[in-house]
């Protein structure tokens, strides 16, 4: 039987990575049209801290491997073992979540195993052997379904698109397993958490950005997206202008989210911007101009000054609790 | 120092994206064409180092006759010369990698600077195929910590720091919930991230110099890399497409829309 094999992600802080859990959803579901059996794959310097959790997850087998030199991740050490383990198991496809790590370590996995990737799967379509993977393109503006024809098939998946799988699935099979440790051209120098009282813009529920319409006020974009427990973002005129830091920049160049909520203040909606944000579940837009392009994603649609509608929105949503 | 750099040949990220009725690829017409955004940004990054340290920046792009405009784009901001593999056709990215892989043992660099992504496909893959292809060190998704408007950046200094003895790179990354700083012993791969720096306008004086500037030209077939794709679009179709969406008069329509109609709050 053909395996699906799942790369678990653990936290700095040592519990698993919660797009994990989706990528273990994403994993059933493509193990079910592909007649696959579902196992996952952890390194870690100790993997004890997360395999119970792992083990309820309903996956036939889980894999892992106990190394020093795994405390802190990187592409030169993880993708041989991960490799290794994908040979040694004879696994058609190796996936992962797309985040940070999975973006940076699956396609070098891929290059190991001379198979074929596709980034940011949204969903799968086909069966047997003869899966396609559905995926964005130019920045969500087209959805593509692809076609990997080597052997074995990489990709990573965005979690918001899969269900997390629950605990509490029966108990995996626990095999561990002592890959020869390679690398040394690169070493861990330190991480550095980014302690912020808001969420981060791609995991975000809710999210309040500012465009051109603000000149650089930001008070009342922040002020709201604290009242709503919500990240802030930016168009990239307001960071090209050096308003805000470029990391708030959504859009083509920048981030792409997909929160439940999505609210745009004095954004006109460039392209560039709309490529960012039109997959998000609701849009508010609040703008002066009538004819603002952002008016034509926007669910719901406010042609008044930002400065004066965001208080008023913050207080409704205040007194609303 | 020597430093590779990619050029890749991208739609404005300005421009419309529609896809053709018969969903086998986007209209082409009409569209404008720019360097891929993350790779002017290591072109820039490049630049600074050489500023910095001495030696030269080698663009290189792959495509037909018209990647020549992307070239010269970054050789009108500095770069010293250019590589052109010349193919036109469908392309992967096992089969750019590749082909980078050849172009690198050719040249020889310290180090290949790319852009994380290209704005059209996608991907985020190059850089690492390409560094495990070479066997080397790879730090993704360089990034920098300071804010655009750091004096740091107004005098043009790299982001990426050299180790003292010049064999080693410094680059800080931007992951998820923080920044990690990892070292990779040189020749080394380097993808670059949005906040790296702010790439250079090419002057006028840059663009006649650029005119210049020697442009060797390369094949797939000169390279030995067979390039057939093992990855196959086989369908394009535009995003689901939203509801229109209605005009709420008041903050108090909009909060029991919101909380009523659309379950959002």
């Amino acid at each position: 039987m053909s395996i699906v094999l799942i790369v678990a992600e653990q936290q700095p802080d040592g519990h698993l990575r919660k797009a994990t859990l989706n990528a273990v959803g994403a994993g059933k579901q493509l193990a079910d049209k592909a007649g696959a059996e579902l196992h996952l794959v952890l390194l870690s310097k100790d993997p004890s801290k997360v395999t119970e959790e792992l083990k309820g997850l309903g996956a036939k087998v889980v894999h892992t491997a106990a190394a020093p030199e795994f405390e802190h991740y990187l592409a030169e050490t993880y993708a041989p073992a991960i490799a290794e383990l994908a040979k040694s198991l004879n696994a058609s496809f190796v996936g992962a979540a797309s985040t940070a790590q999975g973006k940076d370590l699956l396609p070098r996995v891929a290059a190991r195993l001379q198979a074929a990737m596709a980034t940011d799967v949204l969903g799968f379509g086909g069966s047997g052997a003869d899966i396609v993977f559905n995926r964005p393109m130019w920045a969500g503006n087209v959805f593509a379904e692809v076609k990997l024809t080597t052997p074995v098939k990489v990709f990573t998946l965005r979690a918001t698109e899969f269900p997390a799988a629950a605990g509490g699935q029966g108990a995996a099979e626990v095999k561990t397993f002592s890959p020869k440790v390679e690398g040394g051209k690169t070493k861990f120098v330190d991480f550095k958490e980014v302690k912020s009282a808001r969420p981060e813009l791609t995991e975000a529920r809710v999210v309040v950005s500012g465009g051109r319409g603000t000149k650089g006020d930001f008070k009342e974009i922040e002020a709201l997206a604290d009242e709503l427990n919500a990240a802030v973002g930016a168009s990239r005129a307001v960071c090209d202008a050096g308003w805000v830091p470029n990391d708030l920049q959504i859009g083509q160049t920048g981030k792409v989210v997909a929160p439940q909520l999505y609210i745009a203040a004095g954004i006109s909606g460039a392209i560039q911007h709309l490529a960012g944000m039109k997959s998000s579940k609701t849009i508010v837009a609040i703008n002066k101009d009538p004819e603002a392009p952002i008016f034509q994603v926007a669910d719901y649609g406010l042609v008044d000054d930002l400065f004066k509608i965001l208080p008023a929105l913050r207080e409704a949503v205040h007194k609303a609790k | 120092m020597k430093i590779l750099v990619t050029a890749k040949r991208v739609e404005d990220p300005e421009s419309k994206i529609k896809v053709k009725p018969d969903g086998s690829d986007i209209v082409k017409e009409g569209l404008k064409y720019k360097i891929n955004p993350f790779d002017e940004i290591g072109v820039e990054e490049a630049l600074r180092l050489v500023a910095k340290h001495g030696g030269e920046v080698v663009v290189v792009s792959i495509g037909g006759k018209e990647v020549q405009e992307q070239l010269r784009h970054a050789l009108a901001m500095g770069a010293t010369r250019a590589v052109w593999v010349n193919h036109t056709g469908a392309l992967d990215q096992m089969g750019v990698a590749g082909l980078l892989q050849k172009v690198t043992e050719k040249e020889k660099p310290d180090l290949v600077v790319l852009g994380k992504q290209s704005i059209d496909d996608d991907q985020n893959q190059v850089g690492q195929y390409l560094a495990e292809y070479l066997g080397w060190g790879q730090a993704t998704f360089a990034s920098k910590v300071e804010s655009l408007e750091s004096e740091q950046e107004k005098s043009k200094s790299p982001a990426l720091v050299l180790g003292a003895d010049g064999k080693s790179v410094r680059v800080v990354r931007e992951v998820d919930n923080g920044l990690a700083t990892i070292e990779c012993t040189l020749p080394a791969v380097v993808t670059t991230d949005l906040r790296l720096n702010m790439p250079r306008y090419a002057s006028l004086p840059g663009i006649m110099k650029a005119k210049s500037k020697p442009i060797e030209e390369l094949t797939p077939q000169k390279l030995g890399v067979d390039v057939t794709p093992k990855v196959q679009v086989l369908k394009m179709a535009a995003p689901p497409a939203r509801k229109a969406g209605i005009r709420v008069p008041d903050v108090a329509t909009l909060v029991d829309k919101l909380r009523n109609e659309a379950k959002a709050l």
